[in-house]
């Protein structure tokens, strides 16, 4: 025996050999062979092979023999399984199991909050500075047996599962245990299944990171620091040591949706690694991106349920994205097989893991193979984990987890009757035990004859015909064969009866026991079969979200297209032109615009092959650039825990699908410049996007153009206006000292780095100003009042470095001889003031102004809804000051693309640049233009004409998916109630705290806020 | 400041004139003093007359004495004694009456992030017996940048809780708040419980839709009781104890006042509107962004809309991009009486672009103007002595030199309220001279 069980400690790792071993017992011991025979068998050896009428031999918790025609050796206990299946357990890759769910800090305010700030970790020990990095997480350490969820698993079919430990960016590792619930000792499979990232800080108290793109810069931190650190003596850091010595491993990272695959993918590719990536769900929305990054994925079944929208005016509050989602959510495993993406599934994010199976067989009906089915929670989580050589599969030497079934595991009849778990069977739905559905004649004593109808497990009525006719429903109860029954007839006898008794024959069913009356007399019961009951049309669990599903668009939002539009050749007839160039405003002129760029400007040009728009009556302007925008962002567009963030990059959060990319089409804007806010003095790198609606978020940015960071001043750094002002700094003075520090950390920085030999720590903050000292990025700077435009000039004289832009500036017209004198732009806005102190002397003549004194000078929106009318806002350089109708225009077009540094390629209307085009209904300064159509390379993204084609059919779509949720409802389907959602709006100042993919926005709703 | 017999019909002098006075008025905002009442009877006559009912005369002459306009018409073949008047050559010009900006706090705060300039919402959910008019600060500096653009008058109202308080009806040329008011009290202002509605990810955790539908019940329910006590207040006996709040729920009651609800949705909409009803009362509503869904609701209700903001973004993430431009028009052409509304203080001197946007997107323009200038004033009550250009009004009107409700064309020559030739320069003019003095630039 003793050797038997050490062979069997040499075929697995030691870790599963009992470790029991080395415990004493109170009492005499009992040690079992666990030998049982399974015969008559259909087993499913794994998806490509079933054996019929097979046997399994298993001995303790291994398995001995798989086959046909099978000796049983004596000893063996036998279980004839004529008719029923053998399936491997399965395995979920992705699981908080023995583990705390869902860790997240409590009380942490975030910035912008009350409370103290926090700004290394509290975590005492040698750790890192940032409690979100905590690879020296072990679940092996932590992990403990959870009866109770193990058990629910099991229900489900479960055996093994990796544990994860969900709390930080970096996780440390996970384990893979069974289910198996007797000693931790026994059902630990692999103690270091992968290391585990997400961009989610968790329970970290550090205010640090506050959003995604701090999230994504702290991980990417890390690895450069981990790099160093293998190379330094100054320091001892246990983090740093556990995340290099886990880089071997598999690497597990929880992204939720198509965009943070994405994200994910992209670090990951930076450092070499390849992530297996937890997904969302919706990767079906862009297959192809997903399917690029060559990550595996381990993918939920968690569907959106549907809404409850039977009244209209509340289903206004369900999005059409949301729509579509909840149709076409169950085909993304399905479409994920057709792609060839290696995948697992996981019941993660169910409710409860009952839905696993409904859930599994919906993405079946849209489109999964049974085969790829069976792998993705068998074989390829085994090959994921590295546990292959143990389960996932019914093969000798593997570990005795499998299901015993009814039937075939995919069938919607199916029972999982048993699931055996390293040789210890659990039973899910007992197999010899009849189902009790049915109509029997009940006869008590003292109540006489009645009717018994068993509709289900618990579920029973009474009939009693005749005199004292009465219907009425009963309370059923059963343990094995011990069965118990009450019910109240109302009169004859008054009071409850209340049954008790045993199912004394199978075949057919009877049953008999004891009665007991209300009145205090007992008797005997006796139920005989009589026929089998009528199925009554159950309510189902979530119904299937049928094949029949409506287009995929791009973006995956309300005005999304089927088919991306494309470039276009196109001859703009005859209209009043806005060059921008030496040529002025030419009146009946042409625009000839082919391959993505602009082939000519002038009068009378020949269409060739190009579509002729007449243009009679409208103008023709080039497309406003915004020179500060916050949209397209996700995560938050503020990493404001610290005075300098200049790390962070809003090139990592692009947001393809934000619906106000179109609303600003609408508007004519064609490209923006997307910030970072002005939560601190030296904020993230700026982003540079295109308006293409629907390509991917990399697809959107402008390429080829320099890189530019923001800068910030005034109140909102100091947060005069928000938050506990416990970050350094909270005045002006220190303002200053911040840019001081920081440069000059900067420059000892490029010095040490160009001393050969140094194992210089690679800081990417630090990075981003070596950028700017050496003219390779650029600065808009946010500020307002002459004092502190003053002084950032003094401090970018002293230290050596330019300033491009000031943002906002709108005491601008104080300094600006000063500013004109340095070649510094302005970017301001038409006429905002008093809505706060440092806009106590704004003006809308200071575009005016400065434009004079011979400032580049531009009006931007810092707001979704304004940037919708640049055109307008430059109008008002008209109103105020009089600024000449050619000028003005420039506000919005050439000059920012001037001050952005890509007047070569867009702000004009001239041969060979940008096809970024616009045609109004009306001068396009006055409030009376519309803009009709709006080109960006040449492709038409904003038609109204289109537009209200689209809406149409948007309706059409909306309504179709209406009535499909209507008809799930009554069909028994879950729905949920309508919340009402916007489209997510930041400004400057908007304050996020990110964290478990849930990001809590500290502004106030609707209005329109310039910080 | 200003001489009136340096006014006569020659274009060139008044220009001259004009040029002036915006000159010698570059003192601090501080000397920015009420103009004095009108001396003399002026005749503009010449220019474009948008009288605001929805007629406009190509070449018309508007006269006014002693506060009133005394004539409005065809300017082609009348003649004026000039002898006892300022005769004021318009050719080539606009005349507007003064816009009215409704539903606003003008004048109760002056920097919206310092608390010490705050006065616009008071403590507490119940808030009848809060009356704007008091807190009116007819020194900010705020009223001379909308008088520029052509904001005559507004109607300042508290803001918070469900029921804020009383607004007033306010010229923006005054002393103090006694002078300026022209309707006290002119009505009481409700905001009507909403769910609130969520950004991006879509949810709070530990709230569900159903916890906040609870809370957004529980509001409505306090204030029908609210408004069902207080009827009964007023109606009975005065009380041993008085009950100030209820108290000044009398004047609501007895007709003296409007009730104004703040409502969106339409569901939150008709919900105001029968909340109203019960009490028979007629609400105005502000806001109504979704009013366009439910115009014959509107219509049968006899219920006015303040349109809030057209320059906004759509409610819906699927809405038409442009339904926030074309929610009043689609409103006006439907039959409901529709004005036009700007939040906050300081933005509202962008109110006539507003009514711009609605010309632009389906609206008449001279309809358009309605919505900004007689709408507004039957919605408040005033229209017996504003809101538009005719005979026994109050001259409470405008010169622009061009449309004055285009951004492009909008500049504001002259300005009278209630006959009073008013001061146009503000702080920002004055800041715009000092600086390109500096720089040597116009």
């Amino acid at each position: 025996m003793k050797k038997i069980l050490l062979a069997l400690a040499l075929v697995f790792s030691t870790v599963i050999a009992f470790a029991q071993q080395t415990f004493p017992v109170n009492g005499s011991f009992d040690v079992r062979s666990g030998q049982y025979a399974f015969t008559n068998a259909n087993i499913v050896v794994n998806a490509n092979q079933t054996i019929s009428n097979g046997t399994l031999l298993i001995k303790n918790q291994v398995i001995q023999s798989v086959g046909t025609g099978t000796t049983i050796p004596k000893g063996y206990v036998v279980i004839d399984l004529k008719g029923k299946y053998i399936y491997p357990s399965l395995i979920d890759a992705f699981t908080s199991y023995g583990v705390p769910v869902d860790p997240s800090a409590s009380g942490r305010g975030g910035f912008g909050g009350q409370r103290q700030s926090v700004f290394t970790t509290q975590k005492k020990g040698a750790y890192n500075w940032n409690a979100a990095i905590r690879p020296e997480t072990e679940v092996r350490t932590i992990f403990s047996i959870d009866s109770k969820k193990a058990d629910e698993l099991r229900k489900a079919g479960f055996g093994s599962v990796n544990v994860i430990n969900r709390d930080g960016i970096a996780r440390g590792t996970s384990a893979a245990v069974t289910l198996n619930d007797e000693f931790e000792h026994k059902v630990i499979l692999k103690d270091q299944t992968a290391a585990n990232y997400s961009f989610s800080k968790g329970s970290s108290t550090n205010d640090y990171p506050t959003s995604l793109m701090g999230s994504i810069a702290l991980l990417r931190q890390t690895y450069l620091d981990a790099a160093w650190y293998k190379n330094q003596k100054e320091e001892y850091n246990i983090s740093l040591d556990e995340f290099n010595k886990q880089q071997g491993l598999p690497q597990i990272f929880e992204a939720d949706g198509w965009a943070n695959i994405l994200r994910a993918d992209k670090i990951a590719k930076e450092f070499g690694k390849q992530y297996i990536i937890k997904a969302g769900g919706d990767e079906y929305q862009r297959i192809d991106a997903v399917k690029a990054t060559g990550a595996s994925l381990i993918v939920p079944v968690a569907y959106p349920k549907a809404y409850d929208v039977e009244d209209p005016a509340e289903a206004r509050n369900v999005t059409l994205a949301q729509m579509k989602a909840w149709e076409m959510a169950a085909s993304n495993p399905g479409v994920l097989e057709k792609a060839g993406v290696n995948f697992a599934l996981t019941a993660f994010g169910l409710d409860n893991s009952r839905e696993f199976w409904a859930n599994i067989r919906t993405a079946i009906e849209n489109g999964l193979t049974e085969k790829q089915a069976l792998l993705a929670v068998t074989e390829v989580p085994a090959k994921m984990l590295g546990i292959s050589d143990k389960v996932g599969s019914i093969e000798k030497g593997k570990l005795a987890n499998f299901l015993i079934t009814s039937d075939n595991l995919f069938k919607s009849s199916n029972i999982i009757h048993e699931n055996w778990v390293q040789g210890k069977r659990y039973i899910v739905n007992k197999m010899d035990v009849s189902d009790l559905k049915g109509v029997y004649n009940l006869n008590v004593d003292g109540v006489g004859a009645l009717t018994l109808k068993i509709t289900g497990p618990t579920a029973a009525s009474i009939e009693r015909t005749g005199a004292d006719s009465v219907k009425t429903t009963a309370t059923l109860g059963r343990n094995g064969d011990w069965v118990t029954l009450s019910f109240n007839l109302k009169k004859n006898p008054k009071g409850d009866v209340r049954l008790t008794g045993y199912i004394s024959s199978e075949s057919p069913i009877a049953m008999k026991g004891e009665a007991a009356l209300s009145d205090g007399s007992e008797g005997k019961w006796t139920a005989t079969f009589k026929e089998a009951g009528k199925e009554m049309p159950k309510r189902d669990e979530q119904k299937p979200a049928l094949a029949a599903n409506g287009p995929l668009i791009y973006p995956f939002q309300s005005f999304g297209n089927e088919v991306l539009p494309k470039a276009e050749s196109v001859l703009l007839k005859n209209a009043t032109v806005w060059t921008n160039e030496k040529d002025g405003v030419l009146q009946n002129a042409d625009v000839l615009l082919e391959n993505g760029k602009i082939k000519a400007v002038g009068k009378n040009l020949a269409a060739g092959a190009a579509k002729v728009i007449d243009a009679t009556g409208k103008h023709i302007t080039p497309g406003i650039i915004d020179e500060h925008s916050h949209i397209a962002g996700s995560g938050g567009i503020n990493e404001g825990a610290q005075s300098v963030s200049s790390e962070v990059r809003i090139g990592d959060i692009i947001n393809s699908e934000d619906v106000n990319i179109y609303r600003q089409l609408a508007g004519g804007v064609t490209t923006s410049q997307i910030l970072h806010g002005s939560a601190n003095p030296i904020g993230g790198q700026s982003q540079l996007i295109k308006l293409r609606w629907g390509k991917l978020p990399e697809e959107l940015k402008f390429a080829g153009a320099d890189g530019f960071i923001k800068f910030a001043l005034g109140e909102n750094v100091k947060q005069s206006n928000f938050g506990s002002g416990q970050r350094f700094p909270v005045t002006r003075m220190g303002v200053e000292q911040t840019f001081v520090d920081a440069f000059t950390r900067a420059k000892d920085y490029e010095a040490a780095l160009k001393v050969k030999g140094n194992n210089v720590r690679r800081d990417l903050e630090l990075d981003a100003l070596v950028e700017i000292l050496n003219n390779k990025r650029f600065i808009t700077c946010h500020s307002y009042v002459q004092s502190e435009i003053n002084m950032l000039m003094h401090v970018a004289d002293s230290l050596g470095f330019k300033i491009n832009t000031f943002t906002h500036i709108l005491e601008g017209y104080k300094v600006a001889d000063k500013m004109k004198a340095q070649g510094i732009a302005a970017s301001t806005f038409s006429d905002w003031w008093a809505y706060k102190f440092e806009v106590a002397e704004a003006i809308p003549y200071n575009g005016k102004i400065m434009h004079n004194v011979g400032i580049t000078t531009a009006f931007n929106s810092d707001d979704a809804e304004m940037a919708r009318r640049l055109n307008q806002e430059a109008g008002k350089a008209v109103l105020y000051g009089g600024v000449p109708e050619e000028e003005a225009l420039k506000f919005v077009t050439l000059n920012p693309a001037k001050m952005l540094h890509i007047d070569d390629k867009v702000g004009s209307l001239k041969a060979g640049k940008d096809a970024d085009v616009v045609i109004w209904s009306d001068n396009p300064l006055s409030i009376y233009a519309k803009a009709e159509k709006t080109f960006v390379d040449g492709v038409l993204y904003w038609d109204m004409e289109k537009d209200a084609q689209k809406l149409k059919q948007q309706q059409a779509e909306r309504a179709r998916l209406v009535q499909k949720m209507i008809d799930s409802k009554n069909k028994g389907g879950r729905t949920q109630r309508p919340m009402g959602t916007t489209s997510t709006l930041y400004n400057c100042e908007t304050a996020s705290d990110y964290s478990n993919g849930f990001e809590a926005i500290n502004a106030e709703e609707g209005g329109h806020h310039h910080e | 400041m200003q001489k009136k017999e340096d006014i006569t019909m020659n274009k060139k002098i008044l220009t001259l004139f004009v040029a002036l006075a915006a000159s010698m008025s570059a003192f601090a905002q501080a000397n920015i003093s009420p103009a004095k009442a009108q001396a003399k009877k002026v005749i503009l006559l010449g220019g474009v007359v948008h009288t605001g009912n929805g007629t406009v005369i190509n070449n018309g002459y508007v006269v006014f004495e002693k506060g009133k306009i005394t004539g409005v018409g065809d300017a082609t073949t009348v003649k004026f004694a000039t002898n006892d008047a300022e005769l004021v050559n318009i050719n080539g010009k606009h005349v507007y009456p003064g816009f009215i900006a409704p539903v606003n706090t003008v004048g109760l705060v002056e920097f919206e992030s310092v608390k010490a300039t705050l006065d616009f919402q008071e403590i507490g959910n119940l808030n009848p017996h809060i009356r704007s008019l008091v807190a009116y600060n007819t020194d900010s500096k705020i009223p001379a940048t909308l008088r520029s653009n052509g904001v005559l008058m507004a109607q300042i109202r508290p803001s918070g809780g469900s029921i804020s308080g009383s607004s007033s009806v306010v010229q923006l040329d005054a002393w103090n708040w006694e002078d300026a008011a022209v309707k006290t009290d002119d009505g009481m202002h409700v905001n009507w419980p909403v769910t609130p509605r969520f950004r991006g990810f879509g949810g709070r955790p530990g709230f569900s839709a159903e916890s906040f539908a609870e809370r957004t019940q529980a509001a409505i329910a306090e204030l029908t009781a609210f408004f069902e006590e207080a009827k009964a207040y007023n109606e009975g006996p005065k009380p041993a104890e008085t009950n100030t709040r209820m108290a000044a729920m009398a004047k609501l009651f007895k007709g003296e006042q409007k009730l104004y609800i703040s409502a969106n949705t339409q569901k939150d909409i008709v919900a105001a509107v029968n909340f109203a009803k019960k009490f028979n009362l007629t609400p105005v509503i502000i806001g109504g962004s979704e009013a366009y869904l439910i115009t014959d609701f509107l219509k049968q209700n006899n219920v006015a809309v303040i349109v809030n903001q057209p320059h906004s973004l759509p409610t819906n993430i699927d809405d038409d991009v442009n339904m926030p431009y074309k929610n009043a028009a689609i409103l006006y052409n439907a039959g409901v009486t529709v004005a036009i509304s700007i939040e906050n203080f300081w933005q509202q001197r962008n109110l006539p672009f507003m009514a711009g946007t609605v010309a632009t997107w389906g609206l008449d323009k001279e309809k358009a103007l309605q919505t900004i200038t007689l709408n507004t004033a039957k919605i408040l009550g005033i229209e017996k002595t504003a809101g538009s250009l005719e005979v026994g009004k109050d001259a409470t009107l405008f010169i622009s030199t061009g449309d004055a409700l285009d951004m492009r064309t909008n500049k504001i020559e002259k300005a009278f309220i209630q006959g009073r030739d008013i001061n146009l320069d503000n702080l920002h003019k004055q800041l715009d001279k000092k600086f390109s003095d500096k720089y040597g630039i116009k």
